[in-house]
């Protein structure tokens, strides 16, 4: 901004991104006038018929008692009240970000809450997925988060879509929805979903949490960017982290999601400056906020640029997976295969190793602060990381042992999956180790095959 | 070194090759810059931030090949990413001051 010259192109640029905004300033309006026609209808009907009663707003006792500290902020009140009574927001996820805004909009009032989840409520949800209760493990997350939301606001209408929102679905759920809160945790369902917003004209609030940073704007409103504005290219597999694999702490996603319940409130409100073209950056670690002015629409945006030629049909075939290299499933979760079978033992074979005294060194290369919250006895931690350096203390290891046993020691690899256990044997193999074997589906593996009290996390 | 370097921005526009004429400015002293890196970037550089010394006349896009030469783990997330100076989006062609702040910050994508 600001500083754009006289540069034809610019001033177009300019005048196309002024005319965007025009365009939903003056459906913002139109949509004002109906909600205010309607309103005025409503009341002059209840003045005529009730002429005893107090002088209507439209609000019912039950509500001006319920909302009454809402009512009472001049920059909210009833208006506010009631635009957030008519409005139906979508959340997509009822994890860690959805626990808090879905538990915010209830009690606030919006009209129609739809959560959209098709994951199954277990114990290590707890610790930052507030809406669940220890009874719904192992029940629909949906299930769990529409009655917590019941619980609290008997009147509000939750709508409950056990399933997982994927391109073929998404325009038909989005569609009977006002805003859209993204509450997922994964790089195809942020495109997906931006999207569909684009193409339907929705308001995107968006939020993320990893680690102990979190990051919050609104995207596809009031002429501002979406996802792919910002992000046309998506990052690779190696930069998209999940919690399950890289850890959070509970109350980061807590105070993103309270944040993305605060912008679909002043969204559906009609109140304050939503946070588009802006992107709040949360720092949990250096008790830091920082709110970073984003770059405008893009005009060669594939979604929402000048040029795009997205259509619902291409929407809808879209392969999201494909196009961001990453798989929606835990269960289709990367499978490595780098060793040939002779490389490679299951669990169970390691285990009668054991029980044969075979000499050997296990090495787990996991990370030490992985290592220090399980590892099977006896085993030696070298982070993957480190292996390069620590090719020595492997190798004493090894010659150690052959002395005292008198016969030759084998070494085996572990980790968390089986992944970087492969890693870690193709590096050591091309390092002149032969007799190096890795152990099939790592420590959980061992956990399902060999020991069932072997904690998993 | 970086000077020739062609960089493409994170939305794949503007492709800015930099004159290799700024150096020449030899009067002026370098100036500092302050990047702070946030998110996968952290992961990869193992800092929150550092700090830069460029020429006079230097631009964002200048900061970057030199911040890519020094972490070149940071490659990973080249084209996925917000940069901003001074906490607002600008072009990469945008020249930078003494004591700016170039902010590194990749997408989350977790919740």
């Amino acid at each position: 901004m600001g500083g754009g010259g006289d540069d034809p192109l610019t001033i177009q640029r300019e005048i196309e991104r002024l005319q965007s905004e025009k365009t939903h300033i003056e459906n913002r309006i139109a949509l004002l006038q109906s909600r205010l026609a309607e309103t005025v209808a409503r009341e002059e009907e209840r003045v005529s018929t009730t002429s005893s009663s107090p002088q209507s707003n439209g609000l019912s006792p039950e509500s001006i008692y319920r909302y009454s500290r809402h009512l009472l902020l001049p920059s909210f009140g009833v208006d506010g009240q009631l635009n957030l009574l008519k409005s139906s927001i979508l959340v997509v996820g009822a994890g860690g970000l959805g626990s808090p805004v879905a538990m915010y909009l209830a009690a606030c009032g919006v009209g129609c809450l739809g959560i959209v989840d098709n994951d199954i409520v277990e114990l290590n949800n707890l610790h930052r997925q507030i809406i669940h209760t220890e009874v719904y493990i192992g029940q629909p997350k949906v299930k769990s988060a529409a009655a917590a939301c019941r619980a609290i606001n008997s009147s509000v209408r939750v709508v409950e879509h056990e399933e997982s929102l994927r391109a073929v679905n998404a325009l038909d759920i989005v569609s009977k929805y006002d805003i859209v809160v993204d509450a997922t945790d994964n790089v195809p369902s942020r495109y997906m979903i931006s999207d569909c917003c684009v193409l339907l004209g929705k308001p995107l609030v968006s939020g993320a949490a990893l680690g102990l940073e979190g990051q919050l704007t609104v995207y596809n409103y009031n002429g501002g960017p979406c996802y792919r504005c910002l992000f046309p290219t998506p990052p690779p597999t190696t930069a998209c982290q999940r919690c399950s694999d890289s850890g959070v702490l509970g109350v980061v996603p807590g105070v993103i999601g309270c944040l993305q319940a605060l912008e679909a409130i002043k969204i559906a409100s009609v109140i304050g400056e939503p946070l588009s073209g802006r992107m709040l950056l949360f720092d949990a670690l250096l008790s830091r906020v920082r709110i970073v002015k984003l770059r405008g629409r893009s005009l060669q945006c594939k979604a929402c640029g000048e040029d795009s030629i997205f259509t619902h049909q291409l929407f809808q075939n879209f392969d999201y997976e494909d196009f961001t290299q990453f798989s929606l499933s835990d269960a289709s979760r990367m499978n490595l295969s780098l060793l040939p079978e002779t490389a490679r033992v299951s669990s169970k074979d390691y285990k009668e190793k054991l029980e044969n005294d075979e000499p050997h060194v296990l090495v787990d290369v996991r990370p030490a602060h992985h290592f220090k919250i399980t590892a099977l006895p006896k085993s030696m931690n070298i982070p993957l990381s480190t292996l390069g350096v620590e090719l020595p203390t492997i190798s004493s290891a090894l010659s150690k042992l052959e002395e005292s046993s008198g016969s030759p020691a084998s070494l085996y690899v572990i980790c968390r999956r089986g992944n970087d256990s492969q890693r870690a044997v193709e590096y050591l193999r091309n390092n002149g180790f032969t007799s190096v074997w890795d152990i099939i589906g790592g420590l959980e593996s061992w956990a399902a095959e060999v020991d069932s009290n072997f904690p998993i996390y | 070194m970086t000077d020739e370097t062609q960089v493409i921005d994170a939305n794949g526009e503007a492709i800015t090759t930099q004159e290799p004429t700024i150096r020449s400015k030899a009067e002026e002293p370098p100036v500092e810059v302050k990047v702070v890196f946030f998110a996968r970037a952290r992961d990869l550089t193992g800092l929150t931030d550092t700090s830069l010394k460029v020429p006079s006349g230097s631009t964002a896009s200048d900061c970057l090949s030199k911040l890519f030469s020094e972490f070149p783990s940071l490659e990973e997330i080249r084209r996925s990413m917000i940069l901003a100076l001074n906490e607002e989006y600008v072009p990469e062609t945008t020249v930078v001051k003494h004591k700016d702040e170039l902010a590194i910050i990749p997408p989350i994508s977790g919740g």
